[in-house]
């Protein structure tokens, strides 16, 4: 029972996800409004008013190469968000988790399910603006089917780091923190709203090592149709950064629910 | 017999601080077992363990045969557990929340469907099925909890502190249900600081103080072995000087707390006629109970 023991992977987690599905479908409508309206509105915005402005880049419209990013940030958005507001909610001030470890299920299910669950938010929220681009007709290529699982696993990777962030906060506030540190920078360096060769070159190696880069250079060539340079090693680093934050914020949960 | 919860040498400790220092237990089939103690006796940390929630730093736990916190995750699959605190989920009715719960028994929904008409009755919440749980009051929420605690038809049910904060009316219809279940044939460990509580629902009694065992047996015999059998309780502003000055001519042993002194006897006759004639102190003659064992084995001072 050490806290650094491997995660014990079930199928029990399904049943607390199925419990956040429920709480979710009782306010779905404004759910789905909030995650669908602040990128989508932000897309047309900048899209269309700034996109007027600028040339093609790297043979896209502004907007199109706008909503590859909008639905990237989106989905790390919905992630990190469930992760860390809901996810700190379930765990220390409703006590849902207190009541579900006292059934045969592990704080190793629990978090999983957490992390699923959040997935899910980033896959609704991917999908969503999904459907937008396909409505503005910005892409025409079935290779844009690829982001619905990009946005799943944009949200493993970021639900599993968020929950890092959730299994060490005091209280709620400790999350500003985060997302003025590390949310935000990342929304502007990682190539969402302009190309990361754009950066002086010391920020570009940063904006290398952030997990948000490696999303967005995975969704902008699907857009446009072909598929992307190093597909392997994008998706190898946004896994290696959903496998360790799991481990890590499990053993922090463990560490912080040991009495 | 064989105990249904068993606890040798138990012991953990938070930040250096000794919490559970080798506590031994026994609780057998149908029993209804108290554990009582002052706050930070280490009540709510053994009930942990025993759940095998958390680890003990040494002893060993077995709970429904199964070594906890080893073989904990099977053994839950038949206890249910009453918290200190609510933690329903208050964005479901009353029957979500236990259909919920149901589901991670690994219960099937058609089998917990067909156990919630008969849990809502037992909880006197037939007429509550949809409401939801931020518009119940918190006798109601008690008996969801413990509806909800008896939805896998447990054979151990914990309880942390199940009355507290309620109001007389809805301890009473817990206290009922509780032995209602023992009844049953369910084992209930449960803790409490009310000693009226622990008297009227416990077969046998553990007191804990600073995570040790102090005494342990039935409400009677704890009064029996621990205290004389009568208390004289005398009121007033000059209760303490009088008590100073004669209560060890009429008393075995007497405490003074506040205004009160407490005057404990084998007989109280000549004390209650001597105090017959004293018109300017109030008094109360009774029985010893319960909390007269409690308050002499770990003291009148506050524990914060």
């Amino acid at each position: 029972m050490g806290h650094f023991s491997l995660p014990v992977l079930s199928i029990r987690f399904l049943p607390i996800w199925r419990r956040h599905w429920l709480v979710w479908r009782k306010v779905a409508a404004p759910s789905i409004l909030g995650h669908l309206a602040d990128p989508v509105i932000y897309m047309l915005g900048l899209g269309y008013g700034l996109g007027s402005l600028l040339p093609e880049i790297g043979g896209m419209s502004y907007i199109t190469f706008l909503a590859a990013g909008t639905l990237c940030y989106s989905s790390m958005n919905s992630a990190s968000f469930e992760a860390l507001y809901s996810g700190f909610a379930r765990m220390h001030e409703q006590r849902t988790w207190e009541a579900i470890l006292n059934t045969p299920v592990t704080l190793d299910d629990v978090v999983l399910s957490e992390i699923l669950w959040a997935a899910t938010k980033s896959l609704m929220s991917g999908v969503a603006v999904l459907l937008v681009i396909w409505l503005l007709g910005l892409t025409h290529s079935l290779l844009s089917l690829w982001m619905i699982p990009l946005a799943l696993l944009i949200g493993l990777t970021f639900a599993a780091i968020g929950l890092i962030i959730t299994a060490l906060a005091p209280a709620y506030d400790f999350f500003m923190y985060y997302f003025t540190l590390v949310v935000t920078p990342m929304m502007l360096l990682c190539g969402v709203f302009f190309p990361v060769t754009q950066l002086p070159e010391g920020i570009q190696v940063v904006a290398g090592i952030l997990p948000l880069t490696h999303a967005v250079e995975l969704a902008r060539p699907l857009m446009s149709g072909h598929m992307p340079p190093q597909t392997v090693l994008h998706i190898a680093v946004l896994l290696a950064y959903a496998l360790c934050g799991f481990y890590i914020s499990l053993v922090l949960f463990r560490r912080r629910l040991a009495r | 017999m064989h105990p249904v919860i068993q606890a040798k040498g138990l012991q953990k400790s938070y930040a250096g601080q000794r919490v559970v220092d080798g506590l031994d237990l026994s609780i057998y089939k149908g029993e209804c077992f108290g554990l009582l103690g002052p706050n930070g006796a280490g009540k709510t940390t053994t009930l942990r363990m025993l759940l095998g929630l958390i680890a003990p730093d040494a002893g060993t736990a077995t709970l429904l045969d199964l070594p906890v916190p080893q073989a904990a995750r099977e053994a839950r699959i038949r206890v249910g557990v009453v918290p200190q605190m609510d933690n329903l989920d208050p964005d479901f009715s009353v029957a979500e929340n236990l259909l919920v719960y149901g589901r991670y028994f690994g219960m099937q929904d058609s089998e917990i469907e067909a156990r919630i008409p008969a849990l809502l009755e037992f909880a006197s919440l037939s007429h509550k099925r949809d409401a939801k749980v931020p518009t119940l009051s918190g006798g109601m929420k008690r008996r969801l909890t413990l509806a909800r605690a008896l939805v896998n038809d447990p054979d151990v049910i914990f309880l942390d502190e199940p009355t507290t904060g309620l109001d007389p009316q809805a301890r009473h219809l817990i206290w009922q249900r509780l032995r209602e279940l023992t009844r049953q044939g369910k084992t209930l460990l449960l803790t409490t600081h009310f000693m009226d509580e622990a008297e009227r629902l416990c077969h046998r009694l553990a007191v804990l103080d600073n995570g040790r065992l102090i005494a342990e047996g039935s409400p009677r015999t704890l009064i029996e072995t621990h205290i004389e059998p009568q208390v004289v309780e005398v009121y007033g502003e000059h209760a303490g000087a009088w008590a100073h000055e004669h209560a060890a001519g009429y008393a075995q042993r007497f405490e003074v707390s506040g205004e009160s002194a407490f005057c404990y006897v084998q007989d109280a006759q000549p004390l209650v006629g001597y105090l017959q004639a004293q018109s300017e102190l109030r008094y109360l003659h009774r029985p010893a109970n319960l909390e007269d064992v409690f308050l002499k084995l770990t003291g009148r001072e506050m524990r914060e």
